[in-house]
């Protein structure tokens, strides 16, 4: 555990994009991403207008090059799935590099390839600029229901708390000479699933205690920081105003 | 307002049939420091739940002043008891250090400025202002069990009752902390095995074991009768 104030997908940089008020981004990231799911799959050059687009906020983000990529494969077994289409699908056969594939399988592939791509690379910058408590506040500012941005802020703050003892719990089987190669000596994972599952519920008790104790009544109180300024937003903004306008266009040539 | 606690015959039962307390009787004074001691499961911890109705007696009574304990005071009764649990991780819930600490206060109807200014305060008495905008799960031990603290002095309690305040701290988080507790003008029941730490903080202690008070008096005094300790698997090291 450092003793550093990030997460792991957090970038520490004092960029404009980070400095943006989160539910600004929040807001701009998925307008473009909507902006990104209209777009016909044969009007190809605005692919490449997002990909140049989402390429100069990265520039601008100073997030570096191997971070995004690194992050990008997390989308992998989505794209594994999607060079499956073109030989699975039925319809007009065509031959690309050597396969006989379906035209329309092609076209099937390269919209999850595309959109995928481009979709995954904005929440990646979202995430890079802008730090968890930040994005659960702006989620707050945007009258997301509060139980809703409860939930999330509880799963976030105690993930890393159950995986750090799910690491511990390994590492204690592993010092005891546990090494399952196979199927029938699994069963002490399945008891440490169990275990762990009784040690969040009680943890959960306990939380649920401290909060009795500082008077909570059922109702998280609302900590509101000041909402965004115009001028974030304004900033925010012109990101997807430019991929609706490319997603308006293509939608109107093709 | 009084901010004195008087226990008197308690009785607990888990729901799984352990009974924790069997007729625990004690009293604190106005800003007077007391150490309840024993050994593990003594019974320590359920009877800090109790202090401010997070547990409900099954016979016997708690009155923090001139409040008894139980459903129709439970908002004032949490808000003259502050209670710091023994861990940390369950006492630091929010996403960062500020809103941990605001929580309790915002709870009790504070907005804006005020809230802020509490803030601000709870913070500097636990020396952590630096840590505000920090993410509670990636501070140090001692800096968390700070930050417990100062969640908890946020709401201006009378009554202040830490939960094993120094364990896995190192030797100065310790001191810090004895240094912050000794200071605070407030009621104080530290629960602890710590003999040391009771030493140096509290003039008056009552030992417990097996869920009965075995032993009332001055620190000093049971500290130094090795008999009464090793009956009560205590020992000073």
């Amino acid at each position: 555990m450092g003793a550093g104030h990030a997460h792991a997908l957090y970038v520490h940089e004092h960029s404009v994009v980070h400095r943006l008020a989160p539910e600004s981004k929040l807001v701009a990231a998925v307008l473009f991403i909507v902006g990104v799911a209209i777009t016909p799959r044969e009007a190809l050059w605005a692919f490449g207008l997002y990909a140049a687009v989402l390429g100069v906020v990265l520039a601008v983000a100073r997030v570096p090059l191997r971070f995004f990529l690194v992050r990008l494969l997390a989308i992998l077994p989505f794209i594994a799935f999607a060079f499956l289409i073109p030989f699975i699908a039925s319809g007009e056969r065509v031959e690309v590099l050597w396969f006989d594939v379906s035209r329309e399988g092609v076209w099937g592939a390269w919209n999850i390839l595309a959109k995928g791509t481009l979709g995954a690379t904005t929440s990646i910058i979202l995430a890079a600029t802008t730090e968890v408590p930040k994005l659960v506040q702006g989620l707050g500012v945007l009258r997301v229901p509060a139980v809703l941005v409860s939930i999330a802020a509880f799963m976030i703050r105690y993930l890393e708390l159950i995986a750090e003892e799910l690491g511990r719990m390994r590492m204690a089987m592993a010092s005891r000479g546990y090494d399952p190669r196979w199927l029938g000596e699994t069963k002490p994972i399945a008891a440490a699933a169990g275990a762990m599952f009784v040690r969040s519920y009680e943890r959960g008790e306990r939380v649920h205690s401290a909060m009795l104790a500082r008077g909570y009544t059922g109702v998280m109180p609302v900590l509101g920081r000041s909402p965004a300024e115009w001028g974030d937003w304004l900033v925010a903004m012109t990101i997807p105003l430019v991929g609706l306008a490319i997603a308006v266009t293509a939608l109107v040539v093709t | 307002m009084s901010h004195s606690v008087t226990v008197t015959d308690l009785h607990y039962t888990y729901p799984d049939g352990r009974q924790a307390l069997r007729g625990v009787t004690f009293s604190v004074g106005e800003k007077e420091r007391l150490a309840v001691l024993g050994p593990n499961g003594a019974g320590k911890t359920t009877l800090a739940l109790h202090l401010n109705g997070l547990l409900r007696a099954d016979q016997g009574t708690v009155r923090i002043g001139d409040l008894e304990v139980g459903d129709d005071e439970l908002v004032g009764i949490r808000r003259r008891v502050g209670l710091v649990f023994q861990d940390p991780d369950d006492q630091l819930f929010m996403p960062t250090v500020e809103e941990d600490v605001a929580f309790g206060p915002a709870n009790l109807g504070l907005e804006n400025d005020a809230l802020a200014s509490q803030v601000d305060r709870a913070l500097a008495v636990v020396e952590a202002t630096h840590l505000r905008t920090r993410v509670p799960h990636h501070l140090s031990g001692g800096e968390k069990r700070r930050i417990s603290l100062a969640t908890v002095l946020a709401m201006e309690p009378g009554v202040l009752v830490f939960d094993e305040p120094a364990s896995g701290l190192d030797p100065a988080g310790r001191r810090e902390l004895i240094n912050t507790l000794s200071g605070l003008p407030i009621t104080q029941i530290v629960v602890t095995h710590d003999l040391p730490l009771a030493l140096e903080l509290c003039p008056r202690s009552v030992i417990m074991d097996q869920g009965r008070v075995v032993a009332d008096g001055p620190t000093r005094e049971l500290l130094g009768n090795r008999e009464l300790l090793a009956r009560h698997r205590l020992e000073m090291p």
